[in-house]
């Protein structure tokens, strides 16, 4: 008994920790694509783009929700989301990155979703029924991210010059912010040493294989790996666009921080 | 409490909820419901969204609660549960008939270990005219349980509910 005290109170504070980042960058990353939202380049992809932002933000608030739990000082989903700085958000950098053209927007979500789906797979199987719970539902969801985004890859790359060329130039630019997908840090360890979650550094082969098979459907070439990669999103790190999200997306609510409707 | 209240009988008043986004159907066919249990004089629902951003969950709950007080059953609570992942196998063979009618082509097969074939593998029937002459428009439609279809056939849009 006093054996398992200790070791609840060693892993929640990890727990919260990755919670947080697992939330943060289904936030993050829905706030940039509901953005979209009435600027799509038609309708179908504009109901798409919103319909997915809807997926990745319904995603974050359960599992906001479950981190306000799991750290036990009363904070719910929403105290998270609205009443946080940039420095305590802990989403990847490849999240925040604004939205650019269609297919930047595109390139970014097929990264995201390609490791996402991956990742998911591994956390159904959490022996925590609330995070396998919503895991294997995001599962579901994500499919349909990873199948509408890779169809647009394959669409753009093999497309016309200047789609080509377009695309190309967003993985080109997005690149260094691949290997932060695969940031592990002693949030990690402890979690993994627990049996609770994966090495990340597992997933990277399987990512690897699966985006370099797309590139090369869509007539694309893979970026360098041998460059400067960003990493620092998991530990508060941030880049200036964070900010203006964040005040597009936390005034109304910081302004009438006790308005209910 | 009304007496004599058992959970097969509340479930039974919460049929008569309506799905606010296809009302012709009730949040216990869709599988929304997950289970009425009674804990002393305390009636606890719990119920699971179709997919995570489901923006209709707010007035689903609200809808419930308020039929639960115009049965009388004021000490409630409505729990949202994930530990199960909502799946369309939860859709039962009548509410798949109904949505048919309602002009939604229903989901058209069950899963195999949990599994579904890829939607722009299928090959789905048009809800008006039952034609097959039918293409995948969008994996996205007015909501996010829905797919976007065109009818060669009568040369209409129509929307699949997809499986998931």
């Amino acid at each position: 008994m006093q054996h398992l005290e200790h070791s609840k109170a060693d892993t929640s504070k990890p727990f919260f920790e990755y919670l947080l980042r697992l939330g943060d960058d289904r936030l993050i990353l829905g706030h940039r694509m509901s953005e979209w939202c009435g600027y799509g380049p038609q309708l179908e992809e504009d109901l798409a783009m919103a319909n997915i932002a809807l997926d990745l933000i319904g995603q974050a608030k359960a599992l906001l929700e479950y981190a306000g739990e799991v750290e036990g000082e009363g904070r719910s989903e929403d105290d998270l989301a609205y009443f946080r700085d940039d420095i305590d958000f802990r989403n990847l950098q490849l999240a925040e990155q604004p939205n650019g053209d269609f297919g930047f927007t595109i390139a970014r979500q097929f990264l995201f979703s390609t490791f996402n789906e991956l990742l998911l797979e591994r956390l159904q199987d959490h022996p925590d029924r609330q995070l396998a719970g919503i895991a294997s539902k995001s599962l579901k969801e994500t499919r349909y991210h990873v199948r509408h985004s890779r169809d647009w890859v394959l669409r753009l790359g093999d497309g016309t010059d200047e789609s080509n060329q377009r695309i190309q130039q967003a993985f080109d630019d997005l690149w260094m912010y691949t290997a932060e997908l695969f940031y592990m840090d002693e949030v990690d360890e402890i979690l993994i040493k627990d049996g609770k979650v994966p090495d990340l550094k597992e997933l990277q082969p399987e990512w690897n294989e699966r985006v370099n098979q797309t590139l090369k459907e869509a007539t694309l070439q893979r970026p360098d790996d041998d460059q400067y990669m960003a990493t620092g999103g998991r530990v508060g790190f941030h880049q200036e666009e964070l900010g203006y999200l964040l005040m597009e997306m936390q005034f109304l609510r910081r302004s009438h921080p006790e308005a209910e409707w | 409490m009304p007496a004599a209240s058992t959970e097969t009988t509340i479930l039974d008043y919460l049929k008569e909820v309506e799905d606010p986004e296809i009302p012709v159907l009730n949040v216990v066919e869709m599988g929304i419901v997950r289970s009425v249990e009674l804990e002393e004089d305390r009636v606890v629902v719990r119920i699971t969204p179709t997919y995570s951003g489901c923006p209709a969950m707010n007035a689903i709950e609200q809808a419930i609660r308020l039929k639960l007080v115009e049965k009388g059953f004021t000490n409630h609570q409505v729990r949202t549960d994930y530990t199960h992942a909502w799946t369309s196998d939860w859709i039962t063979d009548e509410a798949r008939e109904k949505l048919r009618n309602y002009g939604i082509a229903p989901p058209d097969e069950r899963s195999i270990e949990g599994r579904f074939t890829e939607l722009d593998e299928k090959v789905i029937a048009c809800p008006y005219c039952n034609s097959i002459e039918t293409r995948l428009e969008s994996k996205f439609g007015s909501t996010a349980c829905k797919a976007q279809f065109f009818c060669e056939g009568c040369r209409q849009p129509f929307e699949h509910f997809k499986c998931i």
